[in-house]
């Protein structure tokens, strides 16, 4: 049951004038008074209730207030009610155009939303997912790479099951963790759209002997005595397989020899291969070597410490 | 659920004539059950929602139902939306992600 509204306390139209309102109290007042009707209660309460609709449709301000629905019949701040709840709410469909639309299948969405001007996405089919068009996700995988096929780069296939693979191409001087990106090699794309990438993170192995300086290969060669001080040509690994290379004669350690175009195969412009000699004298020493250099130090005095700061 | 005595009790300055009048143009659609009508919360907020436009911002007789129209329209694509996002929130983040990336720029 609804609440008494003011008006209807003091049985008055909604759109009485002040004059009305006014006359309407007097008259219940007199009738309802409590020092007239002593030992009444009901008329006591009818009496409360018809002077506190009067105190509020006789100020212009609070009646205004009321009749907006900002306060209630107490002169209470009223919620501000709102209309959206209940649009998305439950019951908001049965004011739908068209009642509820069947959203059960994606299609049915993007049929609705396409058929308003999406043209231009080239809709001819008739296959699933028409009107939208969604880029696939990316997929990601690693590699690895041997210290050589980075340096020299390489053509490699990676298995992703029995029956799919991707064909990589490893370009030359790649760094270890450096991504490739395929493209269109990912997963595929929704509605016709075009597929993602394919994201894959290379790890360069490292090597026993080489040693990568930016574009350079750097290495570092034991040499006997005899080909320190005679010279030699001796084969020599690189990252492109091994070449002879000549040894000057009376190379000591330390000296850096350079092998033209042997360090990373960038196409443009290939890095160098530096190998650094080491003179090994060997252990245990043949002991014909230390005869002779017993009989042959003494007499060619040689101080290889001379330039060395005095300690 | 309530009847029109109850819904004219609960929504200030209207009178049996006028909510008759919005009834009968369509603007709200009560549930007819015999030859009474029964407003549900959703028809009772939508009677606040056409006295304010119509009393309080002046909107006439003739542009109600455009206001209304423009309204439901709004809210029909907000309850889509609603339920299209709900559905991409309950995706695994990884197709989450592939949606969010494959979103153009609004401007």
């Amino acid at each position: 049951m609804a609440t008494e509204t003011p008006y209807q306390i003091l049985g008055v139209k909604p759109a009485a004038t002040a004059d009305e309102i006014r006359k309407a109290y007097r008259k219940l007042a007199k009738q309802l008074h409590p020092d007239l009707n002593p030992g009444k209660p009901e008329a006591e309460a009818r009496f409360k209730a018809v002077s506190a609709a009067y105190d509020l449709l006789s100020d212009p301000e609070k009646r205004g207030r009321y009749d907006r629905g900002e306060i209630d019949e107490t002169g209470a701040e009223r919620p501000r009610y709102s209309y959206r709840p209940h649009a998305e709410g439950a019951e908001g469909w049965r004011y739908q155009p068209q009642g509820e639309m069947d959203l059960s299948d994606l299609d049915d969405l993007f049929a609705a939303f396409g058929s308003a001007g999406r043209g231009r996405r080239g809709r001819s089919g008739t296959g699933s997912g028409e009107g939208l068009r969604m880029r696939g996700p990316d997929r990601s995988f690693t590699m690895n790479v041997d210290f050589a096929d980075a340096a020299k780069g390489d053509k490699k296939r990676l298995s992703l099951s029995p029956d799919e693979w991707l064909d990589v191409t490893i370009p030359p001087g790649i760094d270890d963790g450096q991504v490739l990106r395929l493209r269109g090699k990912g997963s595929p794309g929704f509605g016709g759209g075009e597929p993602g990438d394919a994201l894959i993170e290379v790890h360069v192995g490292s090597h026993p002997l080489f040693r990568r300086d930016g574009d350079d290969i750097r290495i570092e060669l034991p040499v006997s005595l005899a080909e320190a001080v005679l010279g030699a040509r001796i084969p020599v690994p690189t990252v492109t397989g091994p070449v002879t290379m000549t040894i000057p004669k009376e190379s000591d350690t330390g000296t850096v020899l350079r092998l033209r175009g042997k360090g990373i195969q960038r196409s443009a412009n290939p890095g160098d291969q530096y190998v650094t000699l080491k003179v090994v004298i060997g252990h245990p020493t043949d002991p014909e070597l230390s005869e002779f250099v017993e009989k042959w130090a003494p007499s060619h005095a040689f101080d290889p410490r001379r330039g060395m700061p005095p300690l | 659920m309530i009847a029109l005595n109850e819904l004219l009790g609960r929504v200030r300055g209207l009178d049996r004539q006028e909510l008759v009048h919005w009834v009968e143009n369509r603007w709200v659609l009560p549930e007819q059950r015999g030859d009474t009508w029964l407003f549900h919360e959703v028809d009772v907020a939508r009677v606040e929602l056409i006295r304010e436009i119509r009393h309080e911002f002046a909107i006439d007789d003739e542009a109600v139902p455009v206001v209304l129209d423009l309204l439901d329209q709004v809210y029909g694509l907000r309850r889509q939306l609603r339920r299209l996002c709900d559905a991409l929130e309950s995706q695994p983040n990884e197709v989450r992600e592939a949606v969010r990336r494959a979103l153009p720029p609004s401007r």
